[in-house]
């Protein structure tokens, strides 16, 4: 990577400020072609409204965008797309009720007598697609295909024009390791036709892998541009998080393993629910940490929602203190001391136009029914006690939910099942998208929490993690329960269990 | 919260103060027979019905709901009690009648309770069911007939007086009885929750589908309720026309109050507001001499201007204009 | 293969069940009425009906993209008005048409702009619609105007002889005309494909690059369009301006078009199944009134019945495919 040709991109000076947050503060950003860009940062520096400031959804407040030195600025994604930048964004922005040739083709759709030209907009399609080896119907509706398929339909959709910018906001989270291996095969073919190729994902690992050149950002503000092969993973971790790595290395210290040999709380019995995860057999014991292991799409997730009763099991059955429980739903696991954090924050935990104190006492006032309201006393106890101990700000509890950074809604979800003292607190993935400070102090609560009795069940995208906390660590794979290890087991192991005979690249480390 | 009610304040503030123009007794009450009579009282007493069903359809707007059989339901409750009644003075025919008729009214509110939390349709669909179907049931019941009535009973629901109009006191009464419940129990807060965030409430182990199927029984009971009036105050049930666009009336009732129709949080007080303005601009309509159908055209407008006031993207076009004015 | 022999039923499932609906109601009515299975009836279907389907078809665009439009019966309405009012004043027929054209679209441009440039909802600015279009008869006129232009009758009263001694008017022609134009617009633009696009998610669509502003006034242009059309096809029907005609008909439409197999969360449909719903709509009436003893309201009760067995298949199969 010689720094000989110009940059295609040139960003300087970008500012943007939304109601209450500076969002972007004097950014500067460029992007060279034929290199893969990483775009670092933690959740809330700025990397998404930079992106977006760039594609043209957002217009930024002052400072100026030049592309291939014509200063440009553009008011929509498609007259972004028009000048050759595309993106591929996190959650697969296609329409589910279109066919795979019209997610990929339309706005740019072949024409005849006035009309579109199916059959020449069919095989454009597949043309598109076999360039990056996905060999689809693109008849087929989009919805009818798995999400990482659809992930790699909107890649095609981002190359089937003359792109001079690819824009990939985190392809990968929904990926599997088979996935991710194919996703940047194309990025390296794309890379060798001269595409400039920004890049955006939590994964150190593909970071490293796959990148030429990084920015990292930091709160809004630029904190350096680095080749990748100059900066190593501990600087650029202190970079993104502005201070030394103490936080970590704590936890990992305060992080003991203990052997639980409490009684059995809660025992699954060939619990199974088809389509989503195959019969297993599950022990969790008062003070333990189970952890969960798997990829996306494994089941993990599947689990949990059975154990809580948000999905219903068709076979097998659950015990609580050794008593068949028959889940209805949600209250009557609520009802038997089981908690669940769903890892959908937004969509499935909060209530974010509520305030932090509705959110907190919500579970326990539905426990108890509309009729038989907490006192506005006991309430602000409760708020008080825990605002204090997860450390939630801003600590005002009138505050709206809404409001809050990632990690403190996090929080907020946490206290409102802490508040009705569960006896098995299932987690999925609590640490996702949050800073890392917040990280610690979730890790910490969780081993303090099994300390005290408390049965945890904790789901982490990220192995060490798992392998960090847990007691035991259950491996699923391919929506199966394959293994349950001690909490010694290393790293390593694990990830074989997962990947099966192929070791996968990009998730060992 | 004060700051959403402002712009309803004022936009009844300026309709009562033209009123106050053209009719200048129009704030003036007098006292004839223990009886309050004025042009306040006029719009309250007109409003009544409005406001009660405005109440009902709050509670199910701020679960995200909307409940377009109302008027229906309405007319459905006039045909059942004028129907019992028949020729009978009797104040206990009266009382049961309308007892029957409520039943009957919380029935269908449990039918739209199932639709909608029972099989998950969405609700501006599943109570056009109702809408479409309940007018025919109407007529089903009255033959297609006008029904009317001579009984002194059930005449007090919407022509009688303790003092004020009984349906004024009735309503009141209802939001009184509601603004309570919902504040002093933890109604208000869980309907709030389930508007904002129907799985995260399911999830946190709230009784949704009961709270989903409480507001659209309420609903249904306060139409009903409204319905009685209406017919009372005619002493007749005429199925046709009988609450005929009052759900429309108490949706715009309702928008106009603030509470959005995305759900999530409510306001009683808005309702009120927005109830009384709907009334005061039909009278107002009446007082300086148009033809009363023309109200629709002012309806339309408040409604569009009360919209644009509260939408967040209107208030930024607004504000950056007076910006770019200021530089 | 099997992903698409599997695929196309369940696309086209609401669509056939509305056909074959369409069908036994009839196959039921040409049974146990003498008369009834004649060309004439079928024909009398179309004629009696084709306002509806223009405004079913128009409305198709906005549920399609996720929308919903109660204005169209008022602005049915105000167009029968300005026809009558027109035509009193003796304004020249293309005067009018183009007038009411004019007013219908300008009605719908301004919801669509409301809609989309301040983001509110669809349901409560087009109930204000609605009430203005409504409002603006009365303002016209109280009264019912009836329409005297030669002109106009004389088309009114044509009839187009088909084979058979079977005979429509040109209302039916017209009608027709706008569902194939509907058809092409839906199915052959770029513009109609992204109608579905933005029905299906809206956020997607801006992030794809499409035109999502101007689909979704477009979509309400389109639907007060044809309100301004039926209105046209209503006055020659009725041959009256009148601020009370087709009170409620935004409801008929809607029902049409759901019965007809499109999903009200928008995003699936066809526009010939909206049609065939409004011919369901019709032969239940002409059932009706065929039996003599059944009263009018029962047409009520069995359009509410018939929505709700076609909500509850939609619903299944929407968990079908999730």
């Amino acid at each position: 990577m010689t720094e000989s040709p110009p940059p295609v991109v040139e960003m300087r000076g970008i500012s943007l400020a939304f109601p209450g947050v500076k969002a972007l503060q004097d950014v500067d950003f460029r992007l060279f072609p034929g290199e893969v860009h990483a775009l670092m940062g933690e959740n809330g520096a700025g990397k998404s409204t930079l992106i977006k400031t760039l594609t043209g959804v957002h217009t930024p407040d002052s400072g100026t965008v030049q592309l291939a030195g014509d200063a440009v600025a553009f008011s929509s994604p498609g007259q972004a797309q028009e000048a050759g930048i595309s993106t591929v964004y996190q959650e697969v922005n296609l329409c589910a009720n279109l066919t795979v040739a019209e997610n990929i083709l339309l706005g740019r759709e072949p024409r005849k007598l006035g009309g579109i030209d199916f059959p020449a907009m069919r095989k454009r399609a597949a043309e598109v697609l076999s360039r990056i080896g996905v060999h689809i119907d693109p008849a087929s509706s989009l919805g009818e295909h798995p999400i990482a398929v659809q992930q790699l339909v909107a890649i095609a959709r981002a190359i089937a024009v003359d792109c001079r910018v690819l824009v990939l906001d985190e392809p990968t989270s929904s990926l599997d390791a088979g996935e991710v291996a194919e996703l940047f095969r194309i990025m390296r073919v794309l890379r060798g036709e001269g595409v400039a190729i920004l890049f955006v994902s939590h994964f150190l690992d593909q970071v490293y892998e796959i990148s030429d050149r990084m920015t990292v950002l930091r709160n809004g503000t630029l904190v350096g541009e680095h080749l990748t092969s100059e900066l190593d993973r501990r600087a650029l971790v202190s970079k993104m998080i502005g201070r030394e790595l103490g936080a970590l290395e704590a936890i990992e210290e305060a992080a003991e393993k203990h052997q639980a040999d409490g009684p059995v709380l809660v025992r699954a019995e060939g619990l199974g629910r088809r389509g989503a995860i195959a019969p297993f057999d599950l022990d969790v014991r008062a003070g333990e940490v189970v952890g969960l292991a798997g990829l996306l799409g494994s089941g993990r997730t599947e689990l949990a929602r059975l154990l809580f009763g948000a999905d219903k099991a068709d076979s097998g059955q659950l015990l609580v203190d050794g008593k068949p429980l028959h889940l209805r739903g949600p209250r009557s696991a609520i009802a038997a001391g089981i908690a669940f954090c769903s890892e959908d924050r937004k969509g499935e935990g909060l209530v974010a136009d509520l305030s932090i104190r509705d959110n907190l006492v919500l579970a326990m006032q539905a426990a108890r029914g509309w009729t038989r309201p907490l006192s506005r006393r006991v309430k602000d106890e409760l708020v008080e006690k825990y605002l204090a101990a997860l450390d939630i700000r801003p600590a005002n509890p009138d505050a709206l939910v809404r409001t809050l950074s990632g990690g403190n809604q996090q929080k907020v979800l946490l206290a409102r099942w802490l508040v009705t003292e569960p006896r098995l607190l299932i987690l999925d993935e609590p640490t996702r998208g949050i800073d890392i400070g917040a990280k610690a102090q979730i890790q910490h609560l969780v081993t303090t929490l099994a300390a005290e009795g408390t049965a945890v069940l904790f789901i982490s995208a990220e192995l060490e993690e798992v392998v960090r906390i847990a007691d035991r660590i259950v491996v699923l794979r391919d929506r199966h329960k394959i293994a349950e290890l001690d909490g010694g087991a290393s790293l390593d192991e694990v990830v074989g269990l997962i990947a099966g005979e192929q070791l996968p690249e990009g998730v060992a480390s | 919260m004060k700051n959403r009610l402002l712009w309803p304040i004022v936009a009844l503030v300026a309709l009562l103060l033209l009123n106050l123009i053209f009719t200048p007794s129009f704030f003036a009450l007098r006292i004839q027979d223990g009886h309050l009579y004025g042009g306040l009282v006029d719009v309250l007493k007109n409003g009544a019905p409005t406001l009660l069903i405005a109440i009902g359809m709050t509670l199910v707007i701020a679960t995200r709901g909307i409940d377009l059989s109302v008027g229906a339901v309405a007319a459905i409750a006039a045909a059942v009690t004028c129907v019992h009644i028949g020729t009978s003075p009797d104040f206990g025919t009266a009382l049961a009648g309308m007892a029957i008729a409520l039943v009957l009214c919380a029935v269908l509110g449990l039918w739209n309770g199932f639709l909608v939390a029972g099989l998950g349709i969405q609700p501006i669909i599943a109570t056009l069911v109702l809408m479409t179907a309940g007018r025919g049931i109407a007529m089903l019941v009255t033959e297609g007939q006008i029904i009317t009535v001579n009984n002194n009973a059930y005449r007090q629901v919407g022509a009688g007086f303790v003092v004020l109009p009984v349906s004024i006191l009735i309503s009141l009464a209802v939001l009184g009885l509601v603004a309570f419940t919902t504040r002093k129990t933890a109604l208000g807060m869980l309907i709030e929750s389930v508007g904002v965030n129907p799985e995260a409430s399911r999830l946190a182990g709230v009784k949704s589908k009961t709270i989903i199927w409480t507001v659209y029984v309420f609903a249904a009971v306060c139409a009903g309720i409204a319905g009685l009036m209406i017919s009372s105050n005619v002493s007749a049930a005429d199925a046709n026309s009988n609450g005929l666009w009052i759900e429309m009336d108490a949706i715009l009732a309702v928008v106009i109050g603030g509470t959005s129709l995305a759900g999530g949080r409510y306001s009683l007080a808005g309702t009120l507001l927005g109830s009384l303005i709907i009334q005061t601009l039909t009278t107002t309509v009446y007082t300086i001499g148009v033809a009363a159908e023309v109200t629709l055209v002012f309806k339309a407008v408040v409604v569009i201007t009360v919209c644009l006031i509260q939408s967040p993207k209107a208030r930024a076009a607004l504000s950056f204009r007076k910006v770019a004015v200021a530089s | 293969m099997t992903a698409l022999t599997t695929r196309l039923p369940s696309r086209f499932l609401p669509v056939l069940a509305t056909v074959v609906l369409f069908v036994i109601t009839f196959g039921v009515g040409s049974v146990r009425y003498d008369g009834f299975a004649s060309g004439q009836v079928i024909a009398n279907l179309f004629i009696d009906n084709a306002f509806l389907i223009v405004l079913a078809a128009g409305m198709t665009f906005v549920i399609l993209s996720g929308g919903i439009d109660l204005s169209v019966g008022s602005v049915v309405a105000l167009s029968t008005m300005v026809t009558a009012a027109g035509l009193r004043a003796g304004w020249p027929v293309p005067l009018v048409i183009i007038a009411v054209l004019l007013i219908g679209s300008t009605l719908g441009l301004l919801m669509g702009l409301v809609i989309h440039k301040f983001d509110i909802q669809p349901f409560i600015v087009t109930l204000a619609g609605m009430f203005l279009a409504r409002g603006l008869c009365f303002l016209i006129s109280v009264e019912s105007v009836s329409i005297k232009d030669t002109t106009f009758r004389d088309v009114a009263t044509a009839v187009i002889e088909l084979p058979g001694g079977v005979t429509i008017t040109y209302n039916v022609v017209i009608a027709l005309v706008v569902v194939l134009a509907a058809l092409f617009v839906l199915h052959r633009t770029r513009f109609g494909r992204t109608v579905y696009a933005v029905g299906g998610n809206e956020q997607s669509a801006m992030l794809m690059g499409l035109k999502t502003g101007r689909t979704k006034v477009g979509v309400y242009v389109i639907s007060g369009f044809c309100s301004a059309l039926a209105g046209l096809l209503f006055s020659l029907y009725m041959l009256s301006g009148y601020g009370l005609h087709a009170v409620g008909m935004e409801l008929d439409a809607i029902a049409a078009v759901v019965i007809g197999g499109t999903l009200l969360a928008g995003g699936l449909g066809y526009v010939l199944g909206s049609l065939a719903g409004v011919l369901v709509l019709g032969t239940i009436q002409t059932l009706i009134s065929f039996q003599g003893t059944l009263s009018s309201w029962w047409t009520k009760i069995v359009i509410g019945a018939l929505l709700l067995v076609f909500i509850a298949v939609q619903r299944g199969m929407i968990r079908d495919r999730r």
